[in-house]
């Protein structure tokens, strides 16, 4: 029972995700006044890098270079297992939002891992950039899940269960509707776009200075599994912020249009705030993140323990 | 149709290569890549390292110096691969070719790092953006 849910979770993030980074695309070409690429272009970069060449570079420790992707995606797996297990499964899923952040780590560090391997100068500039953005931008996503717990836990379901936290904000509101909700919901959009590496902060991959910096070294399948697991991650972050603050997802009757709406609209969020803005230096993402954004949400978490 | 091929037609991502060009076939490419010509409706996607491409925009007379980087370059890309000569000057060297320091046009240079490699023709001095998008789509249908 709990395998079959781990690969159904699985495939349904793999297909969201593959489904997501095309609205991604398309979008960011609407943007630009372009048609953009069909609907199928992830498909047939995935298929494509799977049938490549895999290239180990001569100086790199090949044990690494080549675990790092796989520990990745399995990462990534098991975070999309107990994130759409809880949603599909019910309360009785094994895990909670402590686990699920874990998880949700991992892929960072496995980036992390492969691109020092790599033996690659350019990679590892990445790397120490991914740690740095790694470091800043988990205080303050940690902050706004205290927040939305806090939340929660005055109407008095105070455990840290995914379900339990949906099951609040059906009976009593979304999270989002109050003061602390809203605070909670801007810096959980700046830190998704962060984990994601999207363009305000995508300085570890940035393709004009670094040319791919930590997937720079990566070619055929490894490369396609770092793609898979942004892939997975760009569709498990949107739903996590649902499932934090805007009421989760349910899929039964009508309300799975809603749902899908609720998930369509966040996703066109972070695309838009991608395509409309510059690149920060990676000293300045540390600042914006440990000053303005960390006060910000621990404005929230004030609030939210006055019940605001 | 294997998958694989499949991919490889539907994604072709480029890495841009100049072997000592005058600049100009550089910026006919820089064009194509442009929202004007939108090559991304064919997949088509610059990318920043040799690792990633799947097709290498070659573009200038080849001399000695930029030789053995190219020979590097072309061991880093993954194979399965497409090199494309853009311009007059890759195709022949041009007016450059009895020049001391010209070793020749891409296809010569091409025989001796790997005899069985791809390589794909876009005449033109410089080479037109619409030539370009010519040229990718008829090789990529004639694999």
């Amino acid at each position: 029972m709990a395998i079959g849910y781990f690969f159904l979770s699985v495939g349904v993030v793999v297909a969201l995700g593959l489904v997501t980074s095309w609205i991604d695309r398309k979008v960011t070409a609407l943007v630009q006044a372009r048609v953009g690429p069909p609907w199928y272009q992830p498909v047939a970069d995935i298929v494509k890098l799977l049938g490549k060449e895999t290239l180990v570079p001569e100086n790199s420790r090949s044990m690494g270079f080549l675990l790092a992707p796989l520990l990745g995606f399995a990462g990534a797996c098991a975070a999309a297992a107990v994130l759409i297990g809880n949603l599909i499964g019910g309360n009785g899923f094994v895990g909670d939002i402590i686990v699920l952040i874990y998880l949700m780590t991992i892929p960072a560090i496995a980036l992390i891992i492969g691109a020092c391997a790599s033996g690659s100068p350019v990679s590892v500039v990445g790397a120490t950039r991914e740690m740095k953005m790694l470091l800043s931008y988990e205080l303050p996503l940690l902050i706004v899940v205290v927040t939305a717990l806090i939340r929660a836990g005055t109407g008095g379901a105070a455990d840290f269960r995914i379900g339990s936290l949906i099951a609040f904000q059906q009976e009593s509101g979304w999270l989002v509707w109050s003061v602390s909700g809203i605070i909670g919901f801007v810096v959980l959009v700046l830190t998704t776009q962060a984990k994601l590496g999207l363009v305000p902060f995508d300085a570890p991959e940035a393709e004009q200075e670094l040319m791919g910096g930590v997937i720079s070294e990566y070619s055929g399948p490894p490369l396609a599994l770092f793609k898979l697991t942004k892939y997975m991650l760009l569709c498990m972050l949107p739903i996590f912020t649902g499932v934090l603050l805007l009421g989760g997802f349910s899929f039964t009757g009508w309300s799975i249009l809603w749902s899908i709406l609720k998930y369509v609209v966040l996703i066109v969020l972070i695309v838009l705030i991608r395509n409309t803005n510059p690149r920060l230096r990676i000293d300045q993402i540390m600042k914006l993140f440990w000053g303005p954004v960390t006060a910000l949400a621990i404005a929230g978490l004030v609030l939210a323990a006055f019940g605001l | 149709m294997k998958p694989s091929l499949w991919g490889l037609k539907k994604s072709p991502w480029v890495y841009h290569v100049a072997l000592s060009p005058c600049n100009n076939c550089d910026i006919e490419i820089l064009d194509v890549l442009t929202p004007k010509f939108d090559v991304e409706r064919f997949g088509i996607k610059l990318v920043g390292s040799p690792r990633h491409a799947d097709a290498l925009l070659v573009t200038g007379a080849i001399n000695r110096h930029v030789l053995p980087r190219f020979k590097e370059l072309y061991e880093q890309t993954a194979k399965p691969c497409v090199v494309f000569a853009i311009g007059s000057c890759a195709l022949s060297s041009t007016m450059f070719r009895d020049s001391y320091n010209i070793v020749g046009p891409l296809e010569e240079v091409m025989k001796e790092i790997d005899p069985n490699a791809i390589i794909a023709y876009v005449p033109g001095c410089p080479a037109k953006p619409e030539a370009i998008i010519a040229g990718v789509v008829k090789a990529l249908n004639a694999l």
